[in-house]
């Protein structure tokens, strides 16, 4: 039987389902996943700042590293904040060794979306000595385990990993990887993201697999501690009116919550 | 002076702190974490299946590749870069040789045994680590194995025959160091990865690997009872 007849076939049943208000685990449509957890400082011999994400089976690690570099000639005063998501084959029987797939692209851009470009590191703090000297801020994340919902794995331990880092010394101008100072990274913002996905008429939150490959449309939506969206991306192949919008962000909102109070 | 008191004060033939866990990646067929120390590895076991590309399939038996990888926040000093280097492959690759001796790959034939190992934190020691940890989730996939694999980076500092170095002592700058890396199959004794980097003599080469037997009891020990934690009542045979 074809991959696309399966598809098919795994989308009915699903379908089937949410009509009558359930899903193939048993959740509400509303409803994360258990537990929901974080554990800091997992690499604190060898990084800045780690954690690992549990999302029910889902599990991602994050990590930063820092380094003393050139700003860009644009941005003098900036320090900078590197967002790089790789997915291993170890995390799911889908992903193959070999460069990046548009899935883990997208993975990567939309994680960075929701944690640099929404300004949650305030850069001028990163700032050593105007045009000369900045700190680089690297995070690194890693899928362990996909069982679903990575992209809002992806981004709550990259938040994690920089809530756990402390500044490195500086020493004659080098960086002293062994000691670090108790200072923290200038944190502006802790975005948290939320994916809503639409399948047939139904809205439903943190997808499983098998759910994330049914979809018929996404949004991601990266929410500050104000309860604000901080950065948006849609994904799959249907359109969304404003009404499904307006719907999406409210139950991201709505949803947020339970995320922040693991943090 | 030679080397006869340890940087951190373990005797010669002491391991540091060696933890493990066997089924913590659940979509993998097997998986472990192992902790030597600061070393932290995991690997998961993907497969038996299809191998791509197929031109690498075999006929009568399965194809057991390795992936080694160090997070990009997992080294003592500088990111580094993320994805394959010469030394990850070099260092895949004799994985899959420290392995394969254990398993029956003709069970499976033309398919292929995908097993990936990360490395989280590091301080030496990361292939041997990943070797213990990878061991650990080719028994936890069900895999028939006639051994376990037990990896230890063995060193001879300064005339001395020491087990488990850790990066201070790989770094020593006193005397001469020889990083002996090796995987050993604790019933047989015999040696199955073999990595030397600096210079020892013969008699102190066939000293750590006779010093090894003794010390990577310990490591047998935490990886059976990973797997008894698991699978408990099972009888060891």
């Amino acid at each position: 039987m074809g991959a696309l007849k399966m598809n098919k076939i795994m989308k009915d049943y699903i379908l089937g389902l949410l009509s009558k208000g359930e899903r193939m685990d048993g959740r509400k449509l509303d409803e994360f996943r258990k537990p929901i957890k974080i554990e800091y400082g997992i690499s604190t011999k060898s990084s800045e700042g780690s954690a690992i994400v549990h999302i029910g089976e889902t599990m991602v690690i994050a990590g930063v590293k820092m380094a003393i570099g050139k700003p860009y000639e644009d941005t003098p005063d900036e320090g900078s904040l590197t967002v790089n998501v790789e997915l291993s084959p170890m995390a799911s029987e889908s992903f193959e060794p070999g460069p990046p797939n548009d899935y883990s692209i997208e993975l990567a851009r939309v994680t960075d979306r929701v944690v640099r470009e929404s300004g949650m590191i305030d850069v001028n703090k990163l700032c050593i000595k105007e045009g000369e000297k900045i700190w680089m801020v690297n995070v690194d994340i890693y899928p362990m385990n996909d069982a679903g919902n990575l992209f809002d794995a992806c981004a709550l331990a990259a938040l994690a990993a920089i809530k756990d880092a402390k500044m490195p010394k500086i020493e004659n101008d080098k960086v002293n990887y062994h000691e670090k100072t108790s200072k923290g990274l200038p944190l502006k913002k802790t975005p948290i993201s939320v994916t809503v996905i639409k399948i047939g008429k139904h809205l439903l939150v943190d997808p499983l697999v098998e759910e994330f490959n049914a979809l018929d449309a996404r949004l991601t939506i990266g929410i500050d501690e104000a309860n604000n969206p901080c950065a948006i991306q849609k994904g799959g192949d249907a359109p969304l009116s404003a009404s499904d919008i307006d719907k999406m962000i409210t139950l991201a909102k709505e949803k947020v919550k339970e995320l922040r109070k693991v943090l | 002076m030679a080397y006869t008191k340890r940087l951190d004060g373990r005797k010669l033939d002491e391991l540091r702190k060696v933890e493990a866990k066997v089924g913590v990646i659940k979509t993998a067929a097997g998986s472990a974490m192992f902790r030597m120390g600061n070393t932290i590895a995991y690997a998961a076991v993907r497969g038996p299946r299809e191998v791509f590309p197929r031109s690498m399939a075999k006929p009568d038996t399965a194809v057991l590749r390795c992936y080694y990888d160090m997070m990009a926040f997992s080294g003592a000093g500088e990111r580094v870069r993320p994805g394959p280097s010469r030394r990850s492959k070099e260092i895949s690759m004799v994985t899959a040789k420290a392995l394969e001796p254990v398993l029956d790959l003709t069970e499976f034939p033309k398919s292929g045994i995908d097993v990936f190992i990360e490395l989280i934190q590091t301080d030496a020691g990361t292939r041997c680590a990943g070797i213990c940890a990878a061991a650990l989730a080719l028994a936890d996939a069900g895999f028939s194995m006639k051994d376990m694999v037990c990896a230890v980076a063995m060193g001879v500092i300064d005339g001395t025959v020491v087990a488990d170095l850790d990066k201070a002592e790989e770094d020593y700058d006193k005397g001469p160091v020889a990083d002996l890396a090796m995987a050993m199959l604790p019933r047989s004794g015999e040696v199955t990865l073999m990595q030397m980097d600096g210079e020892a003599s013969q008699e102190h080469i066939i000293e750590a690997v006779e010093l090894m037997k003794k010390s990577i009891k310990k490591i047998y020990e935490v990886q059976k009872k990973a797997l008894l934690e698991k699978y408990g009542g099972v009888k060891d045979e």
